[in-house]
């Protein structure tokens, strides 16, 4: 018997292209990161999750999540790395470089005018004071930015139990136990994508069943 | 502080940000150790106070935290031209500073990633590859709500610091339930820090 199929997938085919959007062209890439970086205050990465998934729409939040654990993996700063990728997959090693640029030129020349300008802002008496709350606002931002992405793992191969443990695992881990960040992908990270595989495999075996 | 570098100098400069490139796992900061044994203890290029407001500034300042290796080449050209009593004097050698240590910083990072992000999204359909995304999805959340829970006890989890946890609390909150832009939360946490009220 066969079953009807098509009129869902053109349905889901309809939706991904509703929620899938694309940098317009160089100049978009370029200011869009621009853009981004310059609210980077203590780090980009909340912003890149707010501004390229939930406003954009360049990445869906699973899509969000698959890059940023490469960008995680490979040496290098996350952000950059992750900026090079975006760029790269839609215009290539241009709209990588232009990634980059937009990424790293606008706020170079904030920070070396700052450090030009304002080497004694330091010493001024509210500036400690001003540091410490907003690494706090940071603290809260990307330990948000974590909370929100857990709902893209109900997608998840593995399940939404065994990421749960995973997830917990990690931290624990990383925050409490302070282990050092290469030996935690190794020994959970590699655990996680062992399990993975297995799962992909079922996965594939019941697909050709059907 | 002023100093006079060779070009040798500026080549060890650059082929040491060269070797530290593909060390850095995590972020550039990870390798911060390594550049302050370096530049501060060995070479004697950079005073402990350059180093340390460096990391400062470009942790406040906008844009990748990555910024403060740039931070770090402009104040050894800044030495190198005459210290800060140079004045303009001292920016040519800064920028040629900035120019090294970003290059230094980024080349073999960056080459390598590009070659593993075509790599792995020319094999995407593999079930390693797959199997890597998936199996990693849980670990980056885990590592991003740690990092969070680091930044948020880096100074001291003691239960006096009761505000500055409310304020991290109230801003986990307010981004993860509602759209408020985030500058408006870092403008607040920055006045009540800077009023001392946390």
């Amino acid at each position: 018997m066969i079953k009807p199929v098509a009129p869902v997938l053109a349905t889901q085919s309809h939706t991904a292209d509703a929620v899938h959007a694309r940098p317009e062209s160089l100049r978009d890439l370029f200011w869009s990161f621009t853009h981004l970086a310059l609210q980077g205050f203590g780090g980009v990465l909340a912003v890149v999750q707010r501004e390229l998934v939930e406003k954009k729409r360049w990445l869906t939040p699973e899509e969000f999540i698959e890059d940023w654990a490469v960008a995680q993996i490979l040496p290098g700063p996350n952000v950059v790395n992750l900026s090079l990728m975006i760029g790269d997959r839609h215009f290539g090693l241009r709209g990588a470089m232009v990634a980059l640029a937009g990424m790293m030129a606008f706020p170079m020349l904030v920070v070396l005018a700052l450090a030009a300008v304002f080497a004694g802002i330091s010493d001024l008496p509210g500036v400690p004071g001003a540091l410490r709350g907003m690494g706090a606002v940071t603290a809260g931002l990307i330990a948000a930015t974590g909370l929100k992405l857990i709902a893209a793992l109900k997608k998840n191969v593995m399940g939404e139990l065994v990421c749960w443990a995973f997830v917990a695992l990690t931290f624990v881990a990383i925050a409490l136990m302070r282990v050092p960040l290469a030996w935690l992908l190794l020994s959970v990270g590699g655990a996680a994508c062992v399990w993975a595989y297995r799962q992909l495999g079922r996965v594939q075996a019941l697909e050709r069943q059907a | 502080m002023s100093l006079i570098l060779s070009a040798a100098d500026w080549f060890a400069l650059l082929t040491h940000f060269l070797s530290l490139s593909l060390l850095a796992v995590g972020g550039a900061i990870t390798t911060a150790p390594d550049m302050h044994r370096y530049l501060v203890n060995q070479q004697y290029w950079l005073s402990d106070g350059q180093f340390t407001s460096s990391i400062a500034l470009a942790q406040a300042a906008p844009g990748p935290n990555v910024l403060f290796i740039a931070l770090l080449g402009w104040n050894v050209g800044i030495n190198a031209g005459g210290g800060a009593a140079a004045g303009l004097a001292a920016w040519p050698l800064a920028l040629l500073g900035v120019l090294i240590t970003m290059t230094g910083i980024l080349l073999p990072s960056t080459t390598l990633t590009l070659a593993a992000a075509r790599w792995s999204h020319q094999n995407r359909e593999r079930r390693a590859v797959r199997a890597f995304k998936q199996g990693m999805g849980p670990i980056v959340i885990g590592l991003l709500i740690a990092t969070g829970w680091i930044l948020a006890t880096s100074y001291g989890s003691s239960i006096k610091n009761w505000p500055l946890w409310l304020v991290t609390i109230a801003s986990a909150l307010l981004v993860w339930r509602t759209r408020l832009h985030l500058l408006w939360l870092l403008g607040a946490g920055a006045l009540l820090g800077w009023f001392g009220w946390i």
